[in-house]
């Protein structure tokens, strides 16, 4: 009972969060903005600058904390073990885009890093020369012709386009840890492996705070970027200047 | 034995051209080779020192780089509507700014190690892609590529991305949005304005 009716919630607020982004979409239309890249752009800044604020007083300092106290080994593991459970996930996405060698490969990695690889902590599949692939549903999505539909800044989740906001929920499905039970343990796993993330992230911030003229554009462009490297694994068509 | 001569001589003279001309996968290695080698055996880099690695790429990386193209990228169709003075100015201001985004870069340096993707290039070619991968222990493997073409004085790197990021192009619309603003003055001055405050932090950071 229980169960049901916290699974309940969290669809109920899926459909909200799914709802608010359509109700963008009509906004974004009827207000087009300069930047042909960024149709949400009034949106995106405020939601920005909130994440700023989260980030600057909870996220960052305790990533902070946890890189100064936590050895490399235990967040090698952290970080393997986080890889490992997405694998299966990561192939199905390559399966759904045609790639069944990849797909092939995904699987293969599963089995040997959760057996030899003592469930995930251990990345011996990587030194076997299988390599780790990065794949999800918005670039199975665009992969299959779906535009991107805008770029969107969400607090805490961070930057995403509209198709890749769509593709995170179907991600979050598909995506074991979101369904480990109890709801605490779930909640534990999820807060350590965003803990991870923004850990990982912290040489950059260095780097973009310098860099930037504009943090937020940089940051925009940056995710652009990348989100079409990774469509196009690794080796997109040049552009055209 | 004046043929042995001859043969000789030519031998020596095509072994001269071909360093003039070094494959430009060769001269990434060299270069990311010398400069981490310093980097691993200097203590004051390692620990952020910005302004030793900053001499440091002054010195070996600098003269690699061509930095009126890379500017001339970053600011796309308006770059035409630059007078030479303009051009220059934003040259000068635009390097300055990246060169302390890679010096940075470098004081974060911890072993990682560099992979050289195999390379193959096309006779006569004159704009190539050499494809390397940082690798560190516990994380995923990052893209490093070098976009290069055949000058004169040599193979110049015009572009360079990190996971598929370009370091080059990633200023487009934040050039453009300055230009929009204030002109290509405008945004000079705000380029310079951003190196005068980074200036201003590295002189903070050394009294500290």
């Amino acid at each position: 009972m229980t169960k049901m009716s916290r699974g309940g919630e969290m669809s109920r607020c899926r459909r909200l969060l799914a709802g608010g982004a359509l109700v963008l979409v009509f906004c974004g239309a009827a207000l087009a903005e300069e930047n042909q890249h960024d149709p949400y752009e009034g949106f995106n800044r405020s939601m920005f600058a909130i994440n700023e604020v989260i980030d600057k007083f909870a996220a960052k300092p305790i990533a902070q904390g946890y890189d100064n106290v936590a050895p490399l080994p235990i967040k090698a593991a952290t970080g393997n073990f986080f890889g490992n459970v997405g694998d299966l996930w990561v192939g199905s996405n390559n399966a759904l885009q045609g790639k069944f060698g990849d797909a092939g490969i995904d699987l293969g990695r599963l089995l040997i890093n959760s057996t030899i690889g003592i469930f995930g902590l251990f990345d011996v599949a990587s030194e076997m020369g299988l390599e780790k692939h990065e794949e999800d549903f918005g670039q199975t999505m665009a992969v299959w012709g779906v535009g991107d539909g805008g770029y969107l800044f969400w607090p805490v989740i961070g930057p995403r386009t509209l198709r890749d906001t769509a593709g995170w929920f179907v991600d979050s499905y598909g995506d074991p840890v979101w369904r480990a039970r109890p709801i605490s343990s779930r909640n534990s796993m999820l807060t350590l492996r965003f803990v991870d993330i923004r850990a990982s992230l912290l040489p950059a911030d260095k780097v973009v705070e310098e860099a930037a003229l504009d943090k937020y554009a940089y940051i925009r462009d940056a995710y652009l970027q990348r989100r079409r490297n990774q469509i196009f694994d690794g080796r997109p068509p040049r552009l055209d200047d | 034995m004046m043929k042995k001569i001859v043969a000789f001589f030519f031998a020596g003279l095509i072994a001269a051209a071909v360093q003039a001309q070094e494959a430009p996968d060769a001269l990434i290695k060299q270069v990311t080779e010398d400069v981490l080698e310093i980097v691993r055996n200097d203590r004051d880099i390692q620990s952020g020192n910005t302004q030793k690695a900053i001499d440091l790429v002054d010195k070996k990386v600098l003269p690699h780089f061509n930095f009126p193209h890379m500017t001339a990228l970053a600011l796309g169709k308006d770059w035409r509507k630059a007078t030479p003075q303009q051009q220059q100015q934003l040259t000068a201001e635009f390097r300055t700014l990246l060169v302390r985004t890679y010096s940075n870069a470098l004081t974060g340096y911890k072993n990682q190690k560099i992979v050289y993707k195999p390379f193959k290039m096309n006779a006569g070619e004159t704009d190539v892609l050499v494809r390397t991968e940082v690798l560190q222990p516990g994380s995923k493997a990052v893209q490093l590529d070098y976009s290069l073409e055949k000058l004169e004085s040599g193979w110049k790197v015009y572009d360079m991305t990190v996971a598929g990021i370009s370091l080059v192009t990633n200023y487009r619309d934040q050039f453009a949005q300055e230009v929009r603003n204030g002109g290509i003055d405008g945004l000079v001055a705000t380029v310079a304005a951003k190196n005068k405050s980074l200036e201003v932090n590295l002189v903070k950071a050394e009294k500290k």
